[in-house]
């Protein structure tokens, strides 16, 4: 399997993980190589096979539709790198 | 008066209870070991404070009549990817750093209301991702064990040589007139939960909690000579745990006997609705049904864990542990699991597949590292703070989640692994139909060196050949030490149980860990 540079780093944009082109053209051969590793799945048939959903029967539980939390605005705003007026900050999404 | 840092957690909560000493001393001891050991790099943060406010809580109780808690004036360690309240939490990576979750793990406080204290948090892998802890921001943690390079008398001419040819090694005296040569190279504690190994194996923690998601726990007890168990999927909660892989990541406990992480896992383990695969059952009493008779059990010995180039020695403890378990009871069966070669393959899709999910979160919005380049949008914002804040071996997984998850691969990598995940959990379903327990090594090799794999991270992925295939079913699975290997290092056997048999596990591994009579610990040289 082989994974060219492009990509990489349409990967990467995917990602949202900024690289250089250095990076694309260490990662192609690396990613490259793991991915070729990861193809030998194919070989194994999985015709009438469900795919795993869960790894112990567990019946996913309901709970009562009231609310249980919250009132702690202040808490949850302070590991922010940047807030504002009681809000997260981000740049100028609208021009 | 014994060194209290020598005690396990039985020992101390049975000493506290009985007033041998205080928990305040056993903490105190404790802390300073904590204090001296920097060059080993196990902890990212020491918490001496709250250690103490646990113990003196324990010694007050104790004074009042109370009845004390299960783990009362236990110290432990915690690994950092335990959301602490008020404690710095970084999952060893940049992009985390400085975050003070103002919330507790179900993990920590369930052992905070059981009494322990805690010494510190704990490096790792970053993010929980490698098996040698060389991908934490903070730096490697380095084991406290040392490759022996010769073992005998001073005056042998052959010590003489061997110190010539080894200028990189230090000279040990033993009580008993010989002397050991260590070479200095420093060695993996493994991973992800290295310095949890590090610290239980060092003497500077009598236990430490770890997560495993392929063989974080189990790994690096091998690699140090201690035990350590990953309960069933669903038996710990993993709210306030920072999530890695969230269908195969567990807690458990790392500790230096059975019976210690027994107690432990007690304490870690318990529904909680907030973790929504988290089993609505109630704890066993592991540690009172301990029972190292196996009579009656029949242990399942599956021959597809025999890999090419496993180091001889490793087939020999496998065999030598075939015949302690035969000598506790148990019948031995040839089982079966013919799709072990493809549960690495399959891990390597569906780990990196849940990572790329859940580290989404991290772009520099909410919480942590945010790099704002000058000019930059609300898209390159997130793209430079993701590559300023994590380290390489995450976004290589990121990278390859990001990729098998994309349009057009989704069915050919995602899917297909998923399916691959029902035939291996369907493999261990028929082998429980012929055995209780299976029994395997932990790991194909000893510690190797730092930096020895960090160039190929195929190779490094490989460590887990033995520890995954238990993962991506939800088997509980536990690492017992076994012995040592011809340079001096431990090796770990593994016991793999059905669905909630933590106490079946528990109980083989007991009968393990009676028969090799491990009592190798690290020389001292930090």
């Amino acid at each position: 399997m082989s994974v060219d540079t492009a990509t990489v780093k349409k990967i990467a944009s995917l990602a949202r993980i900024a690289i250089t082109e250095e990076d694309a053209t260490r990662l192609a051969p690396e990613l490259g190589n793991i991915l070729g590793w990861i193809e030998q799945l194919g070989e194994v048939d999985t015709q009438g096979v469900e795919p795993m959903t869960a790894v112990i029967p567990n019946q996913l539980r309901l709970r009562e539709d009231v609310v249980n939390d919250g009132g702690i605005r202040d808490l949850l705003m302070q590991n922010a790198p940047q807030a504002e007026h009681g809000f997260f900050t981000v740049p100028k999404v609208i021009e | 008066m014994t060194d209290l840092t020598t005690l396990g957690i039985a020992a101390i909560r049975d000493g506290v209870r009985d007033g041998q000493f205080k928990a305040r001393e056993v903490a105190e001891a404790f802390n300073a070991k904590v204090a001296a050991a920097d060059q080993l790099n196990a902890f990212l943060v020491k918490t001496p404070d709250h250690a103490l406010a646990a113990a003196d809580a324990a010694d007050a109780a104790r004074a009042a009549g109370e009845t004390l808690k299960p783990l009362a004036g236990v110290p432990i360690g915690m690994k950092d990817l335990f959301a602490t309240k008020g404690v710095a939490t970084t999952a060893a990576s940049k992009i985390l750093e400085g975050f003070v979750p103002p919330y507790e793990s179900t993990v920590s406080q369930n052992l905070w209301n059981a009494g322990a204290g805690m010494l510190g948090k704990l490096n790792l892998d970053q993010f929980a991702m490698g098996s040698s802890n060389e991908t934490s921001a903070f730096g490697n943690v380095v084991s406290p064990w040392r490759t022996k390079v010769f073992h005998g008398r001073k005056s042998d001419a052959i010590y003489v040589k061997m110190a010539a040819e080894n200028p990189e090694s230090d000279t040990v005296y033993n009580d008993d007139g010989t002397v050991s040569l260590f070479d200095r190279k420093a060695l993996a504690p493994g991973g992800s939960s290295g310095g949890s190994s590090t610290a239980v194996s060092a003497g500077l923690a009598p236990g430490a909690t770890g997560t495993d998601t392929g063989g974080s726990i189990r790994q690096p007890a091998a690699f140090t000579g201690i035990s350590g168990i990953k309960p069933t999927y669903g038996r710990c909660s993993r709210w306030g745990t920072i999530a890695f892989a969230s269908s195969l990541d567990q807690a458990g406990p790392m500790a230096r006997d059975v019976r210690d992480c027994a107690i432990m896992l007690e304490a870690m383990a318990g529904f909680d609705a907030k973790d929504a695969t988290s089993l609505k059952l109630d704890v066993p009493n592991w540690e009172a049904a301990l029972s190292a008779d196996l009579k009656g059990k029949k242990v399942g010995v599956p021959k597809e864990y025999r890999v090419d180039g496993m180091p001889v020695e490793i087939e020999a403890l496998w065999q030598q542990g075939i015949a302690w378990l035969r000598d506790a009871g148990a019948e031995i069966v040839e089982v079966s699991l013919p799709h072990t070669k493809y549960a690495l393959p399959a891990y390597y899709i569906i780990a990196p597949a849940e990572a790329s999910s859940n580290l989404a979160r991290y772009d520099g919005v909410r919480y942590g590292l945010r790099d704002l380049p000058e000019g930059a949008g609300l898209q390159d914002m997130y793209a430079a703070t993701r590559a300023a804040g994590f380290g390489n071996e995450v976004k290589r997984r990121i990278l390859i989640g990001t990729y098998v998850l994309s349009a057009g691969f989704y069915d050919a990598y995602y899917t297909q692994a998923q399916k691959v995940r029902t035939l291996i959990a369907r493999d261990f379903e028929r082998a429980f139909g012929q055995c209780d327990v299976l029994l395997t090594p932990t790991a194909p090799s000893a510690a190797f060196a730092l930096g020895e794999k960090q160039a190929d991270p195929l190779a490094m992925y490989l460590n887990d050949v033995f520890t995954v295939p238990a993962s991506l079913a939800g088997l509980p699975a536990m690492s017992v030490p076994g012995g040592l290997d011809k340079d001096g290092l431990p090796l770990g056997l593994q016991i793999i149980g059905k669905p909630l048999d933590e106490q079946g596990v528990l109980n083989a591994s007991l009968a393990i860990e009676q028969r090799a009579g491990f009592t190798a610990r690290p020389q001292a040289w930090w």
